[in-house]
């Protein structure tokens, strides 16, 4: 309706929409929370990322975060595998939050955005495309692979005392995986609204 | 210099899903389909519920053990600050430190910062609205960070499986720990920031 003014979504104050160049941001003057962002990453570039966020979730998952190995026997475990290790009898609900946390939001996430912005590459809108936005939304505060990074460093530590540690392939993936998805996840990706000219009904 | 008009001064208000400016009054986003809301629904009354849940289920998580470690056939149970105080113990103390505020700085923080804005709020307070603003949005982000125990006890758990030699298992203090992590965020979501500068609105301009 009105797409030259901005809403503080902290505390309702209206702006007309500054020009902004590329990493310049407005903060809002009554209480300080970000407004808008200048755009870090185009289309291609955000399509590029998710493409190799998309190759490096399949190694993160389908390789062993971390190997250890005592008086001769070996074990490996998998992101799936501590997902399922807390999947047993009453805790299992606590599988499922992780499960989301450092697997299905991220996948999820992923599939989205490469959707999204396939289409936005052409101009065009995804079909779906208010539904796969309004998901990203909801999804982003359950991402928490930056978490799940810490999680495993300090499992590696914890257990370097006793046994030996290798940090698997998966790991490696993984801890790329994390910076891409800061990157993708990110406010740029909500600029589509306006770019893409998403008509008002 | 003159501070910005309220949205509700305009007759606008923000779709929170797409950024979308509507006319007060509408039920859905015209842009992205969204239900709106002026303020968020029962922010109040829904938050404080989901705190007090919290903060109740935040005393077995501490009291009950969060992990069963079993090393060549001598077995013992660590709750989260004893966890944290063998780190502490075997020398380290940056590990402990980084599990101490993930585990018990940050959501007591959360559970104090959320209170002192219900209260407030509550009291129309105009007391330091823009640092009450501020330290919403720090809860806002540092939240998810508590969900490192639970992270820390999977991962173990699913590595150190070797039958007779050791095992590593998962116990209950984890799951009421994840659920007050869980519900500490919801609640943080369901808050509504925007009613700190209500005070303002009501108080100065409709009087
Ligand atoms: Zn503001
Ligand atoms: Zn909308």
């Amino acid at each position: 309706m009105q797409p030259q003014l901005i809403i503080c979504e902290h505390c309702d104050s209206v702006y007309q929409r500054p020009a902004l160049t590329p990493k310049q941001t407005a903060h809002c003057q009554r209480c300080g929370a970000l407004l808008e962002r200048g755009r870090h990453l185009t289309t291609d570039q955000l399509l590029a990322l998710t493409v190799a966020a998309a190759i490096l979730f399949m190694l993160a998952n389908a390789f062993p975060i971390v190997e250890i190995s005592m008086q001769g026997l070996s074990n490996e475990a998998t992101l799936w595998a501590s997902v399922e290790a807390l999947a047993e009898g009453r805790i299992t609900i606590i599988a499922l939050v992780t499960g989301l946390s450092i697997i299905f939001a991220p996948a999820l996430q992923i599939i989205l955005l490469g959707w999204v912005l396939y289409h936005a590459r052409g101009g065009r809108i995804a079909p779906g495309f208010r539904t796969c936005m309004r998901a990203l939304e909801h999804l982003r505060p359950w991402s928490m692979l930056e978490v799940c990074l810490l999680g495993i460093l300090i499992a590696i530590i914890k257990l370097a005392g006793m046994l030996e540690v290798h940090a698997g392939l998966g790991l490696w993936a993984m801890a790329m995986l994390t910076v891409l998805i800061i990157l993708i996840s990110g406010r740029d990706v909500r600029d589509l609204w306006n770019e893409l000219q998403v008509p008002v009904r | 210099m003159s501070s910005p008009p309220f949205a509700s001064e305009l007759d606008l208000q923000l779709c929170h899903d797409c950024g979308q400016v509507c006319q007060s009054g509408a039920i859905e986003c015209p842009r992205c389909d969204a239900l709106l809301h002026h303020r968020k629904p029962d922010s109040l009354a829904r938050t404080w519920a989901l705190l007090i849940t919290a903060l109740i289920l935040y005393v077995p998580a501490n009291l009950l053990p969060v992990m069963y470690t079993d090393m060549f056939g001598s077995g013992s149970e660590n709750t989260i600050l004893s966890g944290v105080i063998e780190f502490w113990r075997d020398g380290s103390w940056d590990i402990a430190v980084i599990i101490f505020i993930a585990s018990v700085v940050v959501p007591c923080a959360k559970f104090l910062v959320l209170g002192v804005l219900l209260v407030t709020v509550q009291r129309r307070s105009r007391w330091a609205m823009r640092e009450r603003a501020r330290l919403y949005r720090f809860i806002e982000t540092i939240g998810y960070w508590s969900m490192l125990d639970v992270l820390v006890v999977a991962l173990v758990a699913a590595l150190v499986q070797f039958r007779a030699l050791s095992t590593i298992e998962p116990r209950l203090g984890i799951l009421f720990f994840g659920l007050v992590v869980v519900l500490t965020m919801i609640a943080a979501m369901t808050f509504d920031p925007r009613l700190i500068w209500d005070a303002e609105i009501n108080d100065d301009r409709h009087a």
